[in-house]
């Protein structure tokens, strides 16, 4: 799992200087929190200080530089923060990898062994950690893991269930980019196309790009079903690095203050 | 929920719950050697053996990482990759499963660990009812006996260490085989469990065992290609 170390000796260049020069350091308000289900048992919610902010969007969509950003904005605002993401898990992180790369587990058993690599996450990163009054970045979150499945045609209520025992988070962002913008930025990365954000397995097309385009638009499709029931904010991710930092950064702010 | 019978499949899916120490496994190893015996096409399927999801498994039992929640998921996680690649097509190629443990086992120990049981059960709920669940149900001093007289080194989950019941791994296996005991009982009606009682001989048991099975399905119709 990568978590960052305690902010205390982190120094970020790239924030923005007003926050800088501030002195006074903002005590973020606490508000409610739930969880979707049953949640976890024995959590004392009141005890979570900490705030869940999650960044959800395809590989490409700029996720990872977002979250980079918001890092050193918060640490710089005097903030101590934890990252976490999908398939980092202590307990089967390693063993999910292999199943991935010779693409042997059917659906419900991927579908379960993701749901085990977040509870571990959840219970062992997230929770102790909002505890302990920290913000906690997501480099996605179980709406990614649930869109992936119902693309694939699994039951949503079966899936909710088995999500219920997720935090609800203080915020969720969907950074959408189109899909042919997706490809020209995967190319520009890698040169190449991944097998399963390609969504190969489902058999769209034969042919890797058509499957990746197709794939994709779908996936898009159906976060922005999830969007009228769990709400998330849909950000426009085709503009420049600095405007969805900027946008970002403001509704954070407001999540601080308890808003 | 229904039987994979009710479900059309040509295959039937036999299942054995209990406690450790019931006697279960004896009981259902002698049944696959009487239907081997036959010829019949019979296969035979363990709790907790997919070896992708095995490592994983033990791993987080070694290092004791696993909380309720986790243990769970990473338990049906294994389930479902047994059910999907073996079970699921053996029974649509018309085997008889022979299941040691099943997922009543998973309904049981998880409620004791304190997961809520509308939860365990809706993460179950893509599995098919067994055909036939034989529910061996000895005395509880019984089965403590048979694994504990030898004095075993006891896992720390299989124990139930992590329910913190007890500071002895003795007296905590104690506890919680008899919580495990009372979830058992409180299923055996709404699954229709055939209860036997395991604290008769081998034989008393098996010879019940197999009029049952005879009695309930067609065995003919299991007969190995020639």
């Amino acid at each position: 799992m990568r978590t960052t170390p305690l902010a205390k000796t982190q120094r970020s260049p790239a924030a923005t200087p007003r926050h800088i020069t501030s002195r006074r350091v903002l005590v973020p308000k606490p508000t409610p929190k739930r969880f979707y289900g049953h949640g976890i048992p024995g959590v004392d919610l009141d005890q979570l200080t900490g705030k869940l902010v999650v960044i959800e969007g395809a590989d490409g969509s700029g996720r990872s530089t977002q979250i980079a950003r918001l890092v050193e904005w918060l640490e710089g605002c005097g903030h101590a923060t934890v990252q976490v993401g999908l398939k980092r898990s202590t307990l089967v992180s390693e063993e999910l990898e292999q199943a991935k790369q010779g693409n042997i587990l059917s659906h419900i058993t991927l579908s379960l062994f993701y749901a085990t690599d977040f509870a571990d996450q959840l219970e062992n990163i997230i929770l102790p950690a909002l505890k302990a009054g920290f913000m906690v970045l997501a480099d996605r979150y179980i709406y990614t893991l649930m869109v992936r499945d119902l693309v694939r045609g699994m039951d949503e209520a079966w899936l909710k269930n088995v999500y219920g025992t997720a935090l609800v988070p203080d915020a969720v962002f969907y950074l959408t980019v189109s899909p042919e913008q997706l490809v020209q930025r995967n190319f520009q990365k890698n040169h190449t196309l991944d097998y399963w954000e390609s969504g190969m397995d489902v058999g769209l097309s034969r042919d890797m790009f058509d499957c990746f385009l197709q794939y994709q638009a779908l996936v898009e499709k159906h976060f922005r079903r999830l969007q009228s029931t769990y709400g998330f904010t849909i950000v426009n991710g085709e503009r420049s690095v600095e405007d969805i930092s900027a946008e970002l950064q403001e509704k954070i702010e407001e999540v601080l203050v308890g808003n | 929920m229904k039987t994979f019978a009710e479900l059309s499949f040509p295959g039937r899916l036999i299942a054995v719950e209990g406690l450790d120490g019931s006697g279960k496994s004896t009981q259902i190893y002698l049944l696959k050697r009487w239907l081997e015996l036959q010829g019949l096409k019979v296969f035979f399927s363990e709790w907790n053996s997919s070896d992708l999801v095995k490592s994983a498994t033990s791993k987080g039992k070694k290092r004791e990482l696993l909380t309720p929640t986790t243990f769970c998921l990473i338990h049906a996680t294994d389930f479902a990759d047994r059910y999907e690649r073996q079970l699921v097509p053996l029974l649509r190629a018309g085997y008889i499963v022979l299941c040691d443990r099943y997922i009543f086992t998973a309904f049981a120990r998880d409620t004791v660990r304190g997961c809520p049981p509308k939860w365990v059960r809706g993460i179950y709920n893509f599995a098919a009812l067994p055909d036939l669940t034989f529910f061996f149900k000895a005395d509880l001093e019984v089965s403590l006996h048979r694994i504990l007289d030898g004095r075993p080194e006891l896992k720390y989950f299989e124990a139930g260490m992590d329910l913190r019941l007890s500071s002895d791994p003795y007296e905590s296996f104690r506890i919680f085989q008899g919580r495990i005991l009372e979830q058992y009982l409180s299923m055996s009606t709404e699954f229709s469990f055939l209860v036997i009682d395991a604290n008769q001989r081998v034989e008393a048991q098996q010879s019940l065992v197999r009029q049952l099975v005879l009695a309930r399905i067609e065995l003919s119709k299991f007969v190995l290609p020639k």
